[in-house]
């Protein structure tokens, strides 16, 4: 059996064995098991990388499903880009793996947790491991259970039960657009396979790929939440926050740059739609950025902020910048991943606080998390020589060579970024403390086993920039050569950018100068964010998210509501069934005006008679004589 | 021989129960289908070995030509495993409860389950419309007797309903058979495949309509489901199970044995129009799903939905519509037949199926929980659970039927999701309300029930090909009639 076949086996069988035992299993053992397979499969993942030749590898498992023609089977492939997206699972995952076991220690379902955790690590590695779109979709569908199942983890708020309902919900509106791709993949080429499918194209066959492509993407806009599929994600927040950081922001949601990135062949020769994934990437990130500037829930801030990260990734695909959009899908890996972390950190020393107006002062109580925010910070905002500047740089430049629009508004989005990235820090961690008495005095550093992923991730954050530093400060670009061999021919070929150009110095104005305003206004003012009650005007308007849940309440589930009590109460009852209804009393009551005629008078019968015989005799006259 | 063992035990049984009235009830019924279930997976398996074909030929009505004639093929095969496969769980869900001990509540089971397996192993186009009547005589004592509020007109309007459409199908059943071949008619399937083909197109179109409409009241296909909602909430808990996890099959097995290979012409008239009302039953039985209050009767309309989706793929007459279909039967029966007993289970403790007055259970039943959960996966046809085969294939089958309705169709997942969640919350999750604060967990019984038929569920979506491949050669068969 191949060693690749153990990756996402292992988290299986985590999942089996915490799911099974669960609630017997003593919390520490069950911590252990579940943390056991994630750094296994990330140990195998590493062999993996260091023993790969350069061959994708298929690895068939069997025969899944054959009917007449159609034949789907299972199969794992190995190659550069499942090789990375293993390395992100399986690494950033551990680290979660282990911040949970701390994070989640007083919790009564913690076994349950880390079940839940690894069938994940497992669905999510079937969907970058398969061979097909098919084998793809299962991933797909599994990784949204089990978003729902941790978001929901906590359901006896009814609350949380809603935001799980809807993700759920709302990646399978996403789902119906894949799975329609999957069925035009299956009617153009009879296979869902991707080599095949990607020969066919390239030999030249295919003629509704500009349809798949689009089709496939609505699915993406679904699970990556973007507009108009991406109200569900901030909900998420319901979850754990290990949830948040592995799921929402880390692995699940890139599954649609993901998606993309795989398909790129089938992507490039659809030129429109690569068109639509650009302003819709754009639109989402201004959106998100937007929407992030004004809220005061730690976790909420983030969420907007992992919304409008997306947007950036799908804005370099719409730009044809593969190596940019994965680059920044890792150093997004790393960052966002510490962000979450560190807030769980906040949110755990605060007795379960989310709202940073009640916090404030905490960079002595919590050194080690105030540091490593700090970094994550400044290194979303995008200054270098941090992670998020090089890969963020890297679409923007590819940006400004494709849309000189689309880059001045997402130069404006980078803007955003830096300021409510540096807002959220401040506010936080600065200033006074504002919380209560209790919570003060429980106020302390996070445990070991929380801490050190933080620090993990810090050290990631601030170096990750370096695995595809540019050519012209001396870079080797190895994620760009590395990946270059499934993506299109001159991928991998560097873009010149002049040190003293504005291409050059706008990505950088735009991370200092909002970030120097922020620290202007929360920082040395120690101004905080007014009262839900007194925001007011536009603030207000963006504060509540531009009323698209309310919209999207109006639009579609209250017609849905109204459709079933109306096909409920009116075409069932007093349409179809009283129609039924009437054929059966039609034919009782005429059957009661029929029996009178049975009613014993013999006279009626021998008359009755008489004409009958009458009839027939005319009848039989009748058709004598013609 | 295995044949008419399978045919005949859980009639004798079944009989001796009613007649008999034996005290240890339950354990003669229990094990009784047991062995059924053994005996008829040996006898799949046979029939898988065996070149020629299985069957079993007696002559019935000589002098008209009508034989008592059995067999199995790959197709009916799916629908025996289900029969068999299901009555023992829903005999096992009467345990801990009062009809456990009541042998006549369980003869009519096992004398139902006969009759229904005699209409998949028919051969005889009359023996089959014989076993299709009979199977409505203990049904209609199980509600009847056993049933909840307004028992007697309900069952009453489903007998006669079904039984109102069943004569369309005897009507066209008389016409195609006096017309074949021979000095004396014969109603055997073949000869009437042989026959229907040369019917003018004409006939074929009418004859369909008049097998569809017995068949579509039987699933019930919209809009001729009025009767079923009311029926499967007032019919008792595995009375319930009955029709919808086995009898409905009747319906689309019909379909598919008698109607896809004997009138592809009138499909090709026809079917069109037939394709788009299921689709619409699929939504339309989604949708009003999503308000329910009743967790039984929002079954039933789920169940409804599904079986539109099955509808519509067996008539695009492709192998993917098809196999569909059969396995989407299989998965189908195990699902709603394990949903119906978590309803029963939560009825029992809680006297109560109104969404509104539940919530709260998983805190204290984790069995519960988790079968619920893997059932409803399996019912929104989440990939690697049984519904997922099923559904992609039906629904790959109209899409490629006609893109449009296709994607029309599709929304069934995201609406199945919709009622599926909000069934789960309203019932499981937020707090414990008056009736479900002290929950207790399944009991040994109830697990015996739930776990297996969850396993199922997984397993069904992991290795379908198991009985994707027992069933191919004769769905192979049955596309050479269709042209």
């Amino acid at each position: 059996m191949s060693s690749a076949l153990l990756i996402p086996l292992l988290p299986f069988i985590g999942f089996l064995i915490n799911g099974l035992a669960f609630p017997k299993l003593p919390k520490q053992i069950a911590g252990v098991i579940g943390s056991i397979p994630p750094l296994a499969a990330f140990a195998l993942s590493l062999q993996l990388f260091f023993n790969f030749d350069g061959n994708a590898q298929l690895i068939p498992i069997a025969d899944w499903i054959q009917v007449g023609e159609l034949s789907i089977p299972l199969a794992l492939q190995i190659d550069q880009l499942s090789i990375m997206m293993l390395l992100i699972i399986t690494g950033v995952g551990t680290l979660i793996h282990l911040y949970s076991s701390a994070y989640m220690s007083h919790d009564a379902g913690f076994g349950k947790f880390f079940a839940f955790l690894n069938l994940f690590v497992f669905f999510m590695l079937i969907l970058v491991m398969g061979s097909g779109f098919v084998t793809l979709f299962i991933g797909w569908e599994g990784v949204g259970l089990c978003s729902y199942l941790l978001i929901g983890f906590w359901n006896q708020k009814n609350s949380y039960g809603d935001a799980a309902r809807k993700a759920f919900i709302m990646n399978r509106i996403g789902d119906l657009g894949f799975l329609i791709g999957i069925f035009l993949i299956f009617q153009e080429f009879g296979t869902a396979s991707y080599q095949e499918v990607f020969e066919a194209i390239k030999a030249g066959s295919g003629t509704n790929v500009g349809l798949i492509a689009f089709c496939l993407f609505i699915g993406a806009m679904g699970k990556s939440a973007q507009i108009p599929l991406f109200t569900w994600l901030p909900d998420a927040m319901a979850g754990p926050t290990p949830v948040s950081a592995l799921i929402h922001a880390a692995t699940m949601v890139t599954a649609g740059i993901y998606m993309v990135i795989r398909a790129n062949t089938l992507f490039e020769l659809s030129p429109e739609v690569l068109h639509f994934i650009g302003w819709i990437g754009l639109a989402t990130a201004i959106l998100g950025a937007a929407i992030g500037l004004f809220q005061n829930d730690i976790k909420k801030v983030l969420a907007y902020s992992t919304v409008s990260q997306l947007g950036y990734m799908f804005m370099g695909l719409g730009a044809s910048a593969y190596t940019a959009s994965f680059f920044h899908v890792m150093t997004h890996a790393f960052f966002k991943a510490l962000l979450f972390l560190g807030a769980g950190s906040v949110i755990h020393a605060m007795s379960d606080e989310q709202d940073i107006r009640k916090m404030g002062g905490l960079k002595s109580k919590l050194p080690i998390t105030y540091i490593t925010f700090l970094l994550g910070t400044i290194a979303i905002a995008g200054i270098p020589p941090f992670a998020g500047f090089f890969s963020k740089d890297e679409i923007l430049a590819h940006l400004y060579h494709h849309d000189m629009i689309m880059w001045s508004l997402a130069i404006v989005g980078s803007a955003l970024t830096s300021f409510y990235m540096f807002r959220v820090f401040l506010v936080t961690f600065h200033g006074d403390f504002r919380g209560t008495e209790h919570q003060a005095d429980h106020l302390h550093e996070s445990p070991i086993a929380m801490t050190l992923p933080l620090i993990i991730l810090a050290v990631l954050s601030v170096i990750g920039g370096f695995i595809n530093l540019p050519a012209f400060v001396g870079g080797n670009e190895f994620l760009a050569h590395w990946l270059s061999p499934i993506l299109p021919e001159g991928s991998a070929e560097a873009l010149e950018v002049h040190v003293a150009s504005l291409e050059f110095l706008a990505p950088l104005a735009a991370a200092f100068i909002p970030a120097i305003i922020a620290i202007q206004i929360y920082g040395s003012k120690k101004s905080v964010p007014v009262a839900d009650a007194e925001i007011s005007g536009v603030q207000k308007i963006i504060y509540d998210k531009f009323y698209i849940d309310e919209a999207y309440n109006f639009l579609f589930v209250k017609p849905v509501n109204f459709l079933s009590s109306f096909f409920y109460q009116f075409v069932d009852f007093l349409v179809i069934d009283l129609l039924v209804e009437t054929v059966g009393k039609i034919v009782k009551s005429s059957s009661n005006e029929i029996r009178k005629i049975q009613a014993g008078t013999i006279g009626f019968y021998v008359f009755m008679m008489v004409v009958s015989i009458a009839i027939i005799l005319a009848w039989t006259l009748k058709s004598w004589m013609f | 021989m295995y044949l008419l063992f399978v045919l005949l035990f859980p009639l004798l049984l079944g009989s001796f129960l009613l007649i008999a009235k034996p005290a240890k009830a339950f354990s003669l019924a229990l094990g009784g289908s047991i062995v059924e279930l053994i005996v008829a997976v040996l006898l799949l398996c046979q029939a898988k070995e065996a070149t020629g074909v299985t069957e079993f030929i007696q002559p019935w009505i000589p002098e008209a030509g009508l034989k008592f004639a059995l067999f199995i093929d790959g197709i009916n095969g799916v629908l025996i495993l289900l029969s068999t496969l299901l009555v023992p769980f829903i005999i096992g869900t009467t345990s801990n409860s009062e009809k456990s001990a009541d042998a006549r509540y369980l003869g009519l089971i096992l004398t139902m389950q006969a009759a229904m397996l005699g209409a998949f192993m028919a051969k005889d186009a009359f023996l089959f419309y014989f076993f299709f009547e009979a199977s409505l005589l203990p049904i209609y004592f199980i509600i009847n007797l056993y049933g909840g509020e307004n028992r007697n007109p309900i069952s009453f309007k489903f007998f006669v309903y079904t039984l109102f459409g069943s004569l369309f199908l005897l009507i066209g059943l008389i016409y195609v058979y006096l017309r074949t071949p021979g000095e004396i008619p014969s109603a055997d399937f073949e000869t009437l495949y042989q026959t229907a083909s040369i019917l003018s197109i004409k006939e074929q179109s009418l004859l369909f309509l008049a097998f569809f409409v017995a068949f579509a009241i039987k699933m019930p296909m919209f809009p001729f489901h009025t009767w079923q909602p009311d029926t499967y909430t007032v019919a008792p808990a595995q009375g319930t199970m009955m029709l919808s996890g086995i009898m409905l099959k009747m319906g689309t097995y019909g379909v598919i044995r008698m109607i896809v290979p004997m009138f592809p012409v009138g499909i090709a008239n026809w079917g069109g129009i037939v394709i788009i009302l299921s689709v619409v039953g699929v939504l339309y039985g989604s949708i009003i799903a999503i308000q329910q209050k009743d967790m039984k009767r929002l079954l039933a309309y789920s169940s409804f939905a599904h079986v539109g989706l099955m509808s519509a793929g067996m008539l695009t007459l492709s192998p993917e519509g098809i196999q569909g279909a059969l396995y989407q039967m299989l998965s189908h029966g195990i699902n709603i037949v394990g949903l119906f007993f978590i309803v029963e289970v939560i009825e029992r403790r809680t006297k109560t199926r109104e969404l509104a007055q539940l919530g709260g259970i998983t805190q204290s039943s984790y069995f519960l929980t988790v079968g619920l959960i893997v059932l409803s996966l399996g019912s929104v046809a989440l990939p690697l659970t049984n519904g997922f085969v099923g559904e992609f294939l039906l629904l790959k089958s109209v899409f490629d039927y006609d893109i449009t309705i296709g994607i029309i169709a599709g929304i069934t997942i995201i609406l199945g999701a919709v009622y599926t969640l909000r069934m789960i919350q309203k019932s499981i999750f937020g707090n414990a309300s008056k009736v479900t604060s002290n929950f207790e967990d399944l009991t040994i019984c109830e697990k015996l029930v739930i776990i297996p038929l969850s396993i199922l569920v997984i397993v069904g979506g992991i290795v379908p090909s198991v009985i994707l491949n027992y069933s191919q050669p004769a769905v192979d068969l049955l596309s050479k009639w269709i042209k």
